[in-house]
C-alpha cells in the first residue's frame, strides 16, 4: 500500500532530479500506475522504488512509460473520426494549407487515422501533422508506423464504421506478425517530444486533438493545457477531445461552440 | 488537502454488475427511495460499442437523477452515476471522479475492482460495495479492498442471479456482510440514512 504523502515524495524527487512535472496528475490514476508498477518490477516496499528512480536513470524511462498511459487504437471512436471526415477536415479543404497537432499522440495510431481521411479527401499533400508526446520511446514507435497485426482487424472494423470505404489493406503491408503504414502516409507527420505540463505553444494550427490526455490532469492543469491550445489555436479552427472529456469547467469554454454530440468545438471568438 | 464536497461520514454505495446485472438494476431502481441519502455509483461490464444509451435506459425507471459520468464531474449525494463504457472509473480524495483510458483488468474496462478499490481507497468505511449477478471473478478484490477499508459489503443472492458465478466467487474467497435477493437489496439501501 502506497500513502498518499508517499506519492507526493515520489513526484518531488521526480521534479528535482530529472525535470519530469506529474504533480498536476490526476491522483487517483497515478497512484494506481505506481501501485501497478511496484507489483510488476517486484518492489517490496515504497522505499525501495523511490531508491531505484532516485539512483538509476535508465529506470526513469520504465517509470515515466508506465505511468503515463499508452492506450490508443486507429480510428477510434468511428463516429468521431466520421464527424471529421464529414464536417471538420471539409471546411478546412478551401485553406491553402493545413495544420494539425495530434498532442499527447503515444504510439501514433490516431495520426496515421487522420493521414487517411486527409489522403482520402484529397488533402494530404497541403497538410502538416505535428505529433507530439512527452514519451521519446513512443514518439519513436509512432514515427516507424509498425503496428502488431492482431489488432488490424479491429482497426479495419473502426474504419468502415467511421465511413470508409477503399480497401484497408491496402494501406499497409503486413510481415511476420506486424503491418507497416505506407510511406506516403507519413511523409507529412512531424515527430517531436513536447510535455503539455512545462513547454510552450510553438505553432499555429487549424486543428488540435488531444484525446484521453487531459483526463490523467488535474483541474487545474487541464485549465493550464486548454488555455495552451487556445492559444495555438488560430481563428475558427477546431480542438478534438476524448470523448469523455469537456471543456465545460475551462475559462476558455465561451470562445467555443460545440458540434453537435461530438466532442469537438471550434473556436468562434 | 481540499476540503471534501460531502460530510465525511456521508455514504457512498458503488454497485457492480456484469451479464445479467441490467435486468437486476431495472428491477432494483424504481425501488429506492427519492430522495436517496447517498450517492449511488453503478458500474456494469458493457461493450464498448454501446454509448450513452445505458443512463437512458435506467433512467425510465426511477425519478432519482441519473446520468453517464464526465471526467471531472463531481460526486453528491442523491445522485446516480453511471460508470462510461471503455473507461476505468476512478474517485479522488475531493470526491470528484476521474477517468482512466488504461489497460483492461480483469479483461474489462470499466473494471469492477477499479472502482470498488477507489471508492475505499476515498471513503473508507461509509463505501458499501454491492456485486451483482455476473460470469467472472472482477469484483471479488475490489470487495475485500472495502471490507479492509471498514466498509460494507453485499453480495446478490446467486441463487436469484441470472449469472450466479461473479456473486457466488465474491461469497466464496472474501468477507460478505449481506447475500441479498433485488428486493431485500433495495429494502436494506432504503434503510441507509
Amino acid at each position: 500500500m502506497i500513502e498518499e504523502d508517499e506519492i507526493t515524495i515520489l513526484l518531488s524527487d521526480l521534479f528535482e532530479l530529472y525535470g519530469y512535472d506529474f504533480t498536476n496528475y490526476s491522483k487517483a490514476s497515478l497512484k494506481r500506475r505506481i501501485l501497478r508498477l511496484c507489483s510488476l518490477d517486484k518492489f517490496p516496499s515504497f522505499a525501495e522504488l523511490r531508491y531505484r528512480i532516485k539512483s538509476d536513470p535508465t529506470y526513469l524511462q520504465r517509470f515515466v512509460e508506465e505511468i503515463t498511459v499508452n492506450v490508443t487504437e486507429m480510428f477510434r471512436d468511428p463516429q468521431f473520426y466520421k464527424t471529421l471526415r464529414t464536417e471538420v477536415l471539409p471546411s478546412l479543404g478551401s485553406k491553402p494549407f493545413i495544420r494539425i497537432w495530434h498532442a499527447g499522440c503515444s504510439t501514433g495510431e490516431e495520426v496515421y487515422s487522420m493521414a487517411i481521411l486527409l489522403k482520402e479527401l484529397n488533402l494530404l499533400h497541403k497538410s502538416l501533422l505535428y505529433a507530439t508526446d512527452l514519451n521519446p520511446t513512443v514518439l519513436e514507435k509512432a514515427r516507424k508506423g509498425i503496428f502488431p497485426l492482431p489488432h488490424l482487424k479491429q482497426y479495419s472494423e473502426n474504419y468502415i464504421l467511421s465511413g470508409g470505404i477503399q480497401d484497408f489493406s491496402s494501406y499497409y503491408t503486413a510481415h511476420y506478425g506486424q503491418v507497416k503504414f505506407r510511406e506516403e502516409l507519413s511523409e507529412k507527420m512531424i515527430f517531436s517530444t513536447h510535455n503539455l505540463v512545462s513547454d510552450r505553444s510553438f505553432n499555429e494550427f487549424d486543428l488540435i486533438l488531444c484525446r484521453n490526455v487531459l483526463i490523467y490532469f488535474d483541474k487545474d492543469l487541464q485549465e493550464t493545457v486548454l488555455r495552451l491550445f487556445d492559444e495555438s489555436l488560430g481563428s475558427l479552427g477546431y480542438l478534438a477531445l476524448g470523448s469523455k472529456e469537456t471543456l465545460k469547467f475551462s475559462s476558455v469554454a465561451a470562445q467555443y461552440r460545440q458540434l453537435n454530440r461530438e466532442k469537438i468545438w471550434r473556436k468562434i471568438h | 488537502m481540499a476540503e471534501n464536497s460531502l460530510n465525511p461520514s456521508q455514504k457512498l454505495v458503488v454497485i457492480g454488475g456484469s451479464m445479467g446485472s441490467i435486468d437486476a438494476l431495472m428491477k432494483l431502481l424504481p425501488n429506492l427511495k427519492v430522495p436517496m441519502p447517498f450517492a449511488l455509483v453503478i458500474v456494469l461490464h458493457r461493450k464498448s460499442s454501446v454509448d450513452s444509451t445505458l443512463a437512458d435506459l435506467f433512467a425510465t425507471r426511477t425519478r432519482i437523477p441519473i446520468r453517464e459520468v464526465e471526467d471531472k464531474d463531481t460526486l453528491e449525494k442523491g445522485n446516480i452515476y453511471i460508470a462510461p463504457a471503455d473507461y476505468h472509473l476512478l474517485i479522488e480524495q475531493e470526491r470528484i471522479f476521474a477517468l482512466d483510458a488504461s489497460e483492461k483488468v480483469n479483461y474489462s474496462r470499466p473494471s469492477l475492482d477499479v472502482t470498488f478499490e477507489s471508492a475505499a481507497d476515498t471513503f473508507g468505511s461509509a463505501t458499501v460495495g454491492v456485486l451483482l449477478s455476473g460470469a467472472n471473478a472482477d469484483g471479488t478484490a475490489g470487495l475485500t479492498a472495502i471490507k479492509k477499508a471498514g466498509g460494507l459489503t453485499i453480495a446478490q443472492h446467486p441463487e436469484t442471479a441470472q449469472a450466479p458465478f461473479m456473486p457466488q466467487h465474491a461469497i466464496t474467497h472474501t468477507v460478505i456482510d449481506y447475500i441479498f435477493s433485488m428486493d431485500e437489496l433495495a429494502a436494506y439501501l432504503n434503510s441507509l440514512s
